[in-house]
């Protein structure tokens, strides 16, 4: 159903590295789970139309005003890698 | 002082705000019983707090979920990817609770990002059910029905996604309530998925239930989803339920039901009739694609809330020497656990090009449908019931193997969170599990149409004081 190059795409969509054992065991249980999900499409829902919420909510509006946001410090106190009041990250290119 | 933990919320809170009991003595005499948790149910167990007075809540402990961000102190999801993390605010249900006079007592254990039924999904172990410590205490909110089964907080809330209250209360012997989706503020609740999550409470009986939703209730603007209940809600005394019409679903004789919970269902739905309720049967017929429909949809919504999770901002980043890309994968792969990468993986296949139609946009209608056959029932009738769990409390490790198998556990309670609708749980009686073994408690659901909290909570209260369970008979086992 879903094979292993699959799930290694969807993994790298995921930003998921999967070990080559979690990668053939996803595959299995990912198709499994698939095959129940499966029995949804043999349903004739066409002119049903899609529910993404509940709550029938349309342009909940507040008045754009200013107010004071996080400190910056309190913030940062939270970042695995703080520096100079900023998020430091690797480089996005490989050296 | 063991008096004092034998009061329900409601008469602790009289009693403090009347001046009888001190709400300090109080306080510390649930603090050293939290400080008893031999079940692994606290994730962090507060060193003081509850001296207010005044509010509906005044100096009541509350054990609150670790998935709800609490200022200053650790919340961790019960995963590693967050390890450390000291929210700097605290969540709405939360703030509510303390503004009513509650101080927070613990931080309770649950299955990561609220994705399980059984709390075996948990970074930090399981939870063990006080009622017999080789089982499951059910999920997510095991943490929190746990430690309210055993004696060791007055009082929890939790949050329910697909049952995650509902089928822990039931699994423990408690009472729980998710409430309709909107009821609650959803702010400061770390989200898994957020059409479906709705915060509710897990008490030791009704009035209590009712009491701490009153509270949690309300419009929040820091949540837009959140409208609150027009009027709140009561305190229920209802003892009758004449005029009342209960029903079953019409499939429920087909499906996959352990004896011992069939035949508890069967006896509660007798003492509905002599307490003047009737029981119809409606057709749900759509209730069994439930499990899909949520398996593609939760997920779905987690694959895009997890994102946020990228060894940047806050929690752990996993060393090496690799770029920006490998950062991400090393630390997304050894912060977040084998059921929270699968349901990752899940909801992204389900969104990706070419399958998007087929997955995600058919489980939206069948939702649709779902929420269809609801509306229809409660033309006809006041109530659809079911039992929450198809089984009493399992055993550590039955269903790791099998995802599927343990997915089914949400079968009953599934539905009626794709509705959006309020559902509750409340202890029916014991049954011996499959397989043999002392008796187990048995939850029995009861579900309302969207915003009747109130019919649902008087109906609840009245069905709990014919059944009379003991809800404290759990607390032998408890530590």
């Amino acid at each position: 159903m879903i094979d292993r190059e699959q799930v290694l795409h969807v993994a790298r969509l995921a930003r998921l590295r999967l070990s080559e054992a979690e990668l053939e065991q996803m595959a299995g249980e990912l198709s499994g789970i698939l095959q129940h999900v499966d029995r949804i499409a043999e349903l004739d829902l066409d002119e049903v139309p899609p529910t993404s919420h509940v709550i029938e909510l349309e342009n909940v509006l507040r008045a754009d005003e200013p107010r004071p946001s996080w400190p910056r410090d309190v913030v940062l106190e939270q970042a695995p890698d703080p520096s100079d009041g900023a998020f430091r990250v690797p480089s996005p290119q490989a050296e | 002082m063991g008096e004092l933990l034998e009061l329900t919320v409601a008469e602790a809170a009289a009693r403090i705000s009347a001046g009888d009991v001190s709400a300090d003595e109080y306080f510390e005499a649930w603090r050293e019983a939290a400080a008893g948790d031999e079940l692994n149910a606290y994730l962090w167990r507060a060193e003081e707090g509850g001296d207010a007075t005044e509010g509906p809540l005044a100096g009541i402990p509350v054990a609150v979920k670790d998935i709800f961000c609490t200022e200053g102190v650790p919340t961790t999801a019960a995963s590693r990817i967050i390890e450390g993390y000291r929210p700097p605010y605290t969540a709405t249900a939360v703030r509510r609770l303390q503004e009513a006079g509650a101080g927070l007592l613990g931080k309770t254990n649950m299955d990561e990002f609220a994705m399980g039924s059984s709390n075996e999904n948990s970074a930090y172990g399981p939870v063990l059910n006080p009622w017999d410590r080789g089982r499951v205490p059910g999920g997510s909110s095991g943490g929190s029905a746990a430690v309210v089964a055993a004696g060791l907080a007055p009082c929890a809330i939790g949050t329910d996604t697909g049952g995650s209250i509902r089928q822990p209360a039931s699994l423990c012997g408690i009472v729980g309530l998710k409430p309709t989706y909107g009821a609650v503020s959803r702010y400061g609740m770390i989200a898994f998925a957020s059409s479906l999550d709705q915060c509710g409470p897990l008490t030791r009986d009704v009035a209590d239930a009712a009491l701490m939703l009153n509270v949690l209730q309300g419009r929040d603007r820091c949540d837009s989803t959140s409208v609150g209940i027009e009027g709140g809600v009561e305190v229920p005394t209802r003892e009758d339920l004449k005029g009342l019409r209960f029903a079953v679903p019409a499939e429920l004789g087909q499906d996959a039901i352990e004896p011992g919970v069939r035949t508890v269902f069967e006896a509660t739905l007798a003492t509905i009739e002599r307490l003047g309720g009737e029981i119809a049967e409606v057709p749900l017929p759509h209730a069994e694609h439930g499990i899909s429909a949520y398996y593609v949809i939760a997920p779905a919504e987690a694959s895009s809330n997890l994102a946020r999770y990228d060894g940047v901002r806050y929690g752990m980043r996993a060393k090496g020497d690799g770029d920006l890309l490998e950062m991400y994968e090393s630390t997304r792969a050894a912060g977040f656990g084998d059921e929270v990468k699968r349901r990752i993986m899940l909801g992204t296949y389900a969104l990706s090009s070419g399958y998007y139609e087929a997955y995600y946009g058919q489980a939206q209608k069948v939702r649709t449908k779902i929420s269809a056959d609801f509306d229809a029932a409660f033309e006809r009738v006041d109530f659809v019931v079911t039992p929450t769990s198809p089984s009493v409390a399992f055993g550590l490790g039955e269903k790791t193997a099998d995802p599927l198998a343990m997915y089914m556990n949400d079968f009953f309670t599934v539905p009626m969170s794709l509705a959006g609708i309020p559902a509750i749980s409340i202890p029916a009686g014991l049954a011996e599990p499959d397989g043999g073994g002392p008796d187990l408690p048995v939850g029995f659901q009861i579900a309302a149409p969207a915003f009747a909290e109130q019919r649902l909570l008087d109906a609840a209260h009245a069905l709990e004081s014919a059944i009379g369970f003991d809800s404290r008979s759990g607390e032998g086992d408890g530590g």
